[in-house]
């Protein structure tokens, strides 16, 4: 990895809530290079978007950052800024690009005001310098005759021309670091296909580093250099992009890869994992997958996997790095042999 | 069982020339100006125990084509055969009959539950509608139905909130089976569900299909899942069937440039290996108002497209024995040369396939 821009060390973002607290972000650390572009992958629940979120500072109560959470961006302790300097650095330097355009748009003001906007809060631009630079953002993103575009509104706006805006908005200020959460998830696959291109293009051009939210290990394997993945509020691997798809070591990773159908691939029967997610509010205590895991054993019962080295920069929350013969003696999960597993 | 090939070998559903317009309506007195032409002469066929992929992307009116085949909203014209019966012709009460045959399971597990029913009630309606069981035979079945999609059967008593995405999806398959129909329109089965999850649903999809010869016409945008559950795929855009071809044929040498666009488009899961991409130019035009002749000409890629695509509509027809595709500059075609150059055509038809289609390594 380059310098890091991003650390993140032992985020914990609990959510307080009737049922219990839930642990949804519980103890995450990595970082994010200059210019490199990282993938989180992971199932609904595993808090992906919540970690996006905390680095934002947008956690809204009932959740909460935990006190002890370390988040370092530009050198600069993130946890120690108050509101207005979080707001320098939001918009400014970290931008996030949304899953849903439609709803990160607002649907009264043009596209040009919209985008405007952010140069007049962030940079102090009047109201005609910042339609300028409004329509420039609009044609670096690769909308056609711009100049009429930022006079609509986002309704007169497909669903990928929506995901270029948001896209511009988010690099007005020309940020050190895009989250961008579930980016093409709502759109079309050729569509898709644009979006990654355009966002991998600008990151090459502006140096830009991205957070590649999403469940979709091929956009990961085209576009990230490394990967993580979340389970159950932890990272549970990380790894260069190529070393995870030919040595994942985490069961999960290895459920995750096998479940995912292949264009041109073989057409043998599916891999599942059987079971869901465990609710945050109750983790299991040992490690949190191994009621879903093919090779579980006694230890994964009482003893909670710290993340090994497996070398190289790979790590893996899995016992399996200790005791690799096991391996070889996989059976049915827990959560299969229990059939469909409680709601 | 009743979904045995049928003895002559017709169709199980025989569809033709099915098409659905949406008025649109201006002014305060509704003037009709115009209508969305969401299907437009789709004609394909269903047979016993096979998947047919309906695939395109959003817009298409592939979820439109579904719902119109099972009367949930009323075609403009065109015919549906299902079993020899002309479903189009039949009357409220005989429609009911044949819906004991033909079910829907639909995208979203969770507006497609009733939250005010346990799960046993939800799985049970159908076979009190149809007469199918009554008292304790029916809470029988219906434990017996959960237990198929691997649901427990005491779960019968909860509701869906209850409930996870995968869990609710099996709870819609147990409803639609629960009459036990020889047809089922999967809308987008597992398109709102994790990888895992999706996998699970899939699996559990095929060994129904083998248990009972269900036949499915499932509809999906996402092309990897399609590749591993059709049979048979069917490409729509803008309201027309563009290629239709047995799976391996589809992936292997898809023909119409559309279908070509759409496989490059499809992230490939090896790192490392960037895809060559055929990058479609602009959006989908207004199904309100389609482009004339092939309705992809103003964003194809075929290097003999011409002024003769913008005026002949292409007709469907077999490229290869059972690979139908709709494009009159990939041979062979129907369309003579003669009528082409009176369209002011000044391409030759010239089969053309570019690498970034194909997804296997030659």
């Amino acid at each position: 990895m380059t310098t890091p821009l991003l650390e993140l060390e032992n985020l914990h973002t609990f959510f307080y809530t009737d049922a219990g607290v839930a642990r949804a972000v519980d103890g995450v650390s990595f970082a994010v290079g200059v210019g490199e572009t990282v993938g989180v992958v992971g199932e609904s629940g595993c808090g992906k978007s919540v970690t996006a979120l905390s680095i934002l500072r947008l956690v809204r109560p009932p959740g909460r950052i935990e006190p002890g959470s370390v988040m370092r961006f530009e050198g600069k302790d993130l946890m120690a800024l108050d509101e207005r300097e979080m707001q320098h650095v939001r918009g400014n330097r970290i931008a996030m690009v949304f899953q849903e355009p439609m709803t990160a748009l607002n649907p009264v003001f043009t596209i040009g005001d919209q985008i405007g906007e952010v140069a007049r809060v962030h940079a102090g631009m009047n109201k005609r310098d910042a339609l300028a630079k409004a329509v420039e953002m609009l044609k670096l993103v690769g909308i056609p005759a711009p100049e009429q575009r930022a006079g609509e509104y986002p309704h007169q706006l497909s669903g990928g021309m929506r995901q270029r805006v948001v896209i511009a908005m988010a690099l007005v200020m020309n940020p050190a670091l895009v989250i961008a959460d579930e980016p093409t998830t709502a759109l079309d696959v050729t569509i898709q296909a644009q979006i990654l291109e355009l966002l991998a293009d600008l990151t090459r051009r502006l140096g830009t580093s991205v957070l590649l939210i999403t469940h979709d290990l091929g956009v990961v394997a085209e576009n990230c250099t490394r990967v993580i993945v979340m389970y159950a509020g932890e990272v549970v691997e990380e790894a260069s992009t190529s070393d995870l798809f030919a040595r994942a070591h985490h069961p999960y990773t290895e459920g995750l890869l096998g479940a995912m159908p292949r264009v041109g691939g073989e057409k043998d029967r599916l891999a599942t994992i059987p079971g869901t997610v465990p609710p945050p509010t109750n983790w299991p205590k040992g490690c949190r997958f191994r009621d879903r895991c093919p090779y579980a054993w006694e230890r994964c019962e009482t003893e909670h996997p710290p993340l090994y080295q497996i070398g190289g920069g790979h790590t893996s929350r899995c016992h399996l790095a200790e005791e690799p013969e096991r391996r070889q003696h996989p059976h049915p999960p827990l959560a299969a042999q229990r059939g469909a597993t409680a709601a | 069982m009743t979904t045995s090939a049928r003895a002559d070998g017709s169709p199980l559903l025989a569809v033709r020339d099915l098409t659905k317009h949406f008025p649109i309506k201006r002014g305060i007195f509704g003037r009709v100006d115009g209508a969305v032409r969401a299907v437009d002469g789709v004609t394909f066929d269903v047979a016993p125990g096979e998947t047919l992929a309906l695939v395109g992307e959003s817009g298409c009116g592939k979820s439109t084509t579904g719902r119109a085949i099972l009367r949930l909203i009323e075609p403009t014209s065109g015919s549906v055969h299902f079993d020899g019966q002309d479903v189009l012709a039949l009357d409220a009460a005989d429609l009911r009959k044949l819906r004991r045959r033909m079910q829907i399971v639909f995208q979203d597990p969770f507006s497609s539950l009733n939250p005010r029913m346990s799960i046993g009630a939800i799985v049970r309606e159908g076979l009190t509608i149809h007469h199918l069981a009554e008292g304790s035979a029916a809470d029988n079945r219906v434990r017996q139905l959960l237990e198929e999609v691997g649901l427990r059967s005491e779960y019968a008593t909860r509701y869906p909130h209850e409930f996870s995405g995968g869990q609710r999806q099996r709870v819609g398959i147990a409803r639609a089976l629960s009459v036990e129909p020889s047809f089922i329109v999967c809308d987008e089965p597992v398109s709102a569900l994790d990888v895992s999850v999706q996998a699970q649903v899939v699996n559990l999809l095929q060994d129904l299909q083998r248990e009972r010869g269900l036949a499915y016409l499932f509809i999906a945008h996402d092309l990897s899942v399609v590749e591993h559950i059709a049979d048979r795929v069917a490409v729509m855009y803008l309201g027309h069937v563009v290629e239709l071809a047995p799976v391996e044929m589809l992936y292997g040498e898809p023909i119409m440039p559309y279908t070509q666009a759409l496989l490059s488009a499809v992230p490939a899961p090896e790192p490392g290996v960037k895809r060559e991409r055929i990058l479609l130019a602009g959006d989908v035009p207004s199904p309100a108002n389609p482009p004339s002749g092939c309705v992809f000409h103003p964003r194809c890629q075929h290097p003999a497209r011409d002024a003769a695509c913008a005026k002949i509509v292409p007709p469907l027809e077999e490229k290869a024995p059972g690979h139908w595709a709709a494009c009159i500059k990939q041979p062979p075609t129907a369309v003579s040369w003669e009528d082409q150059r009176a369209a002011g055509a000044t391409n030759q038809p010239e089969f053309f396939l570019p690498r970034a289609a194909l997804h296997r390594s030659a």
